[in-house]
């Protein structure tokens, strides 16, 4: 179950020609940065062999969609300000994750509705950004990766990344290319798994439903391993297959498209 | 009728642990949405006349005072008779006040979610009119004492066999032991009970799905033919229909036509599409003697100019239903008045209320599946943030929601105290749960953890760890440039 791997299309690209290198500033996501901080090396290393200089600005903390989506448009504008200032001068602003992307590609704007000049400054920023795995197969024209993996895998839309920046064909597109891995799609992969941010404490009874519906197609799928690109949902499948005694693993697709497979999945326990 | 609204969360628990009903659920998880992805598969313009149908109604929505008059006038032209009613309690006074002065005892209705908005049916029992559903669907529900749980298809919630027992308990004039096993043979009874009623009735009601401005036409799409005996036998026909079904023109209607019944059921057209133009003329062989149409507000012009307006394009297919993972989880009747799922979450807090509908827009993944579908493009998910801001800024949402989001804002706004912070608090959690993966139980997480694990941290942040491996790459760097 192991990957070793020196991905990329252009591998070579960073050290023939250093200053046409994108420079990307990788926003980690809030949820990689607390609770999986291999996704977002992962993330590092798909992009650094794809050629691109990668920083991590530090003033970031989360995208505000918690806030935004509870109603709460002045912290949700706040966080904005604070998030676009800190990607300033980048050509590109990436986040493993279609949510979060989302956030930033598609709402930003309407947070500066009524300020003209910001409204603006939120357009150019929201242009740079784009989930990983889009970004590099639409934007670098990645077309494959160098990884490996021996096993069955099943992948799931998240609802943002699929409804708001069309990624479905994109992930598979890689994968596709991973030696020694075979896709099992599952029954309805475009059907949310109940996570919604907030929603799955506020209505646990209804998120644990429609979980269970999910968790049911995933095991009727037979893959061995869960992928999606999105943490949120990634951390509620799997704590829903824990919970139901489910040997499936459960990790971010851009852990194997990287071959950084290393770490215990999502929710299991270290080895040794 | 009632609303239980507020009580959300008890009706939810309640239709989850309802064996019957989460059966019925079932099907619309299967049925709707293949059919209608078929249909819409096969036209290859469906997207462009979504574009057209949302086009259509915004600029109506633009000029609907106008747009009304015409209607009007047009009715009156056609011998028809046009009553205003601002409220629901208007709209229920103004029918009985038809049906007084028509003597009806009994009318026939076709189905009418407008009929449901205003509670008709126990008004007009509590006054000595008996209404009679005629749709199968609203039938079977009238039959049970309930109200839709579904607007295109009421009786969703209801299994064959719930039908059989109540078609057994009403039934009383037909041999108990008559077999009606078949589907077949429920439709065939309730076919044959309505057909007396129909001929009995002295006013029949109906809704509408459009009116036509340069006509004055109200049409209707149906499946069962039971609206045209509805409307074609009694001697008075009366509309109720809000004031935005209307559309200008026929050509508009057979625009938005194709795509209400792809949307709905994934039919091409519905079965019957009906046209009522005024009362019977002299020499039409048939058709009532009084055309009478309500035209209801009740809380939609004061949706006009607001973030809410573009729900009033919404033609009630169904689709948002459909294709929601709460509705498939809850049901219709949880949602606790009579307009369920995405458009009921949006519509809902219009029409009685954001304090009393305020869990509706929450009760969301925002996985934007309903917009995705909806043959209007009402932006469905953004107009569920819209109530949210709404009862953000009125504190109507619960303290210990509002506390935590306070106090998360707080740092996230803070950078560095965020990431020192969150430094501590994942090294720690990381500590905890790596012996395990996971927790089973965490305090204040009781609403992931009641029904599954919550994954435990790495441990250590990404942006601490980050840090750590830029100073080494840079050592490393420096170093190899000394070297």
């Amino acid at each position: 179950m192991t990957a070793t791997a020196q991905t990329g299309a252009q591998p070579n690209e960073t050290a023939q020609a250093p200053k046409t290198a994108p420079r990307v500033g990788l926003f980690v996501t809030c949820l990689v940065d607390l609770f999986r901080p291999s996704v977002g090396f992962a993330a590092v290393k798909l992009m650094e062999d794809a050629g691109c200089l990668v920083e991590v600005p530090a003033a970031q903390t989360c995208c505000g969609q918690p806030a935004f989506n509870s109603g709460d448009r002045k912290d949700a504008r706040a966080i904005a300000v604070q998030t676009i200032r800190a990607f300033e001068g980048y050509d590109y602003v990436v986040a493993p994750s279609g949510s979060c992307a989302g956030m930033l590609k598609k709402h930003y704007e309407e947070l500066f509705d009524d300020d003209a000049p910001a409204r603006e400054r939120a357009a150019a920023f929201s242009a740079k950004v784009f989930e990983l795995v889009s970004f590099l197969t639409d934007v670098l024209g990645v077309t494959g990766v160098d990884a490996s993996f021996t096993g069955s895998v099943t992948y799931h839309d998240s609802c943002s990344g699929l409804r708001e920046l069309g990624i479905s064909r994109q992930p598979r597109k890689l994968l596709a290319s991973v030696e020694g891995l075979e896709l099992k799609e599952m029954r309805d992969p475009d059907v949310c798994c109940g996570f919604g941010g907030t929603f799955c404490v506020k209505y646990p009874d209804i998120s644990n439903k429609i979980v269970e519906e999910k968790t049911k197609t995933i095991r009727e799928s037979g893959a061995g391993l869960l992928l999606a690109g999105d943490l949120g949902c990634l951390m509620n499948m799997a704590g829903k297959l824990k919970r139901e005694g489910s040997a499936i693993e459960v990790r971010h697709v851009a852990e194997v498209l990287a071959g950084m497979t290393d770490q215990p999945a999502i929710g299991e326990k270290r080895q040794g | 009728m009632q609303i239980t609204s507020p009580q959300f969360k008890a009706n939810a628990r309640h239709a989850l642990d309802d064996a019957p009903l989460q059966r019925a659920l079932g099907h619309v998880r299967s049925g709707f949405i293949t059919k209608r992805a078929v249909a819409a598969a096969a036209l290859p313009e469906f997207d462009l006349l979504r574009d057209n149908a949302r086009d259509i109604k915004d600029h109506v929505l633009a000029h609907l005072d106008l747009y009304l008059e015409a209607y009007a006038e047009k009715v009156e032209a056609a011998g028809g008779t046009v009553h205003w009613a601002e409220t629901a309690e208007d709209a229920r006074r103004i029918i009985l006040d038809i049906c007084r002065k028509r003597g009806a005892r009994t009318v026939t209705k076709g189905k009418s979610m407008i009929t449901e908005e205003i509670g008709l049916n126990a008004f007009l029992e509590e006054h000595s009119v008996a209404p009679v559903e005629t749709d199968l669907g609203e039938y079977i529900i009238q039959l049970r004492g309930e109200h839709p749980s579904h607007i295109i298809a009421p009786a969703v919630h209801v299994n064959k066999d719930q039908v059989e027992a109540d078609f057994r308990r009403v039934h009383t004039h037909l041999d108990p032991e008559r077999n009606l096993e078949e589907p077949t043979t429920l439709l065939g009874e309730a076919r044959a009970v309505l057909r007396d009623k129909y001929f009995q009735a002295d006013i029949g009601i109906t809704g509408a799905n459009f009116l036509v401005a340069e006509t004055g036409s109200s049409i209707i799409v149906t499946n069962e033919g039971n609206g045209d005996l509805t409307q074609i036998l009694p001697k008075t026909h009366v509309v109720v229909a809000s004031i935005e079904k209307i559309v200008p023109t026929l050509e508009d209607v057979s625009q938005i036509l194709r795509v209400l019944a792809r949307s709905a059921t994934g039919q091409d057209m519905s079965v019957y599409t009906t046209v009522s133009t005024g009362p019977k003329r002299a020499g039409d062989p048939d058709g009532p003697e009084e055309y009478h149409v309500v035209l209801l507000d009740n809380g939609r012009s004061a949706m006009l100019g607001t973030e809410f307006q573009d729900m009033l394009r919404c033609i009630r297919c169904g689709a948002c239903m459909n294709h929601c993972p709460v509705y498939h989880a809850v049901g219709g009747h949880a949602y606790g008045w009579v307009y369920p799922g995405p458009m009921g979450a949006v519509l809902t807090p219009s029409l009685i209320g954001v304090d009393k509908a305020g869990h509706l827009p929450n009760a969301s993944t925002f996985c934007g599946r309903c917009e995705s579908v909806c043959p209007m493009r009402i932006p469905l998910p953004k107009m569920m943030r819209h109530w949210r801001e709404r009862e953000f800024s009125r504190n109507l949402n619960p303290a210990t929601a509002r506390y935590g989001l306070a106090l998360w804002a707080f740092f996230a706004r803070r950078p560095a105290l965020y990431q020192g912070v969150t430094r501590l608090a994942m090294g720690a959690l990381g500590l905890i749960g790596r012996g395990r993966g996971r927790f089973s139980f965490l305090p204040l997480a009781g609403g992931w953890t009641r029904h599954r694990d919550l994954p435990a941290p790495q441990g250590g942040t990404f942006q601490a760890q980050w840090a750590k491996a830029k100073d080494t790459r840079s050592k490393s760097a420096s170093g190899r440039a000394s070297a």
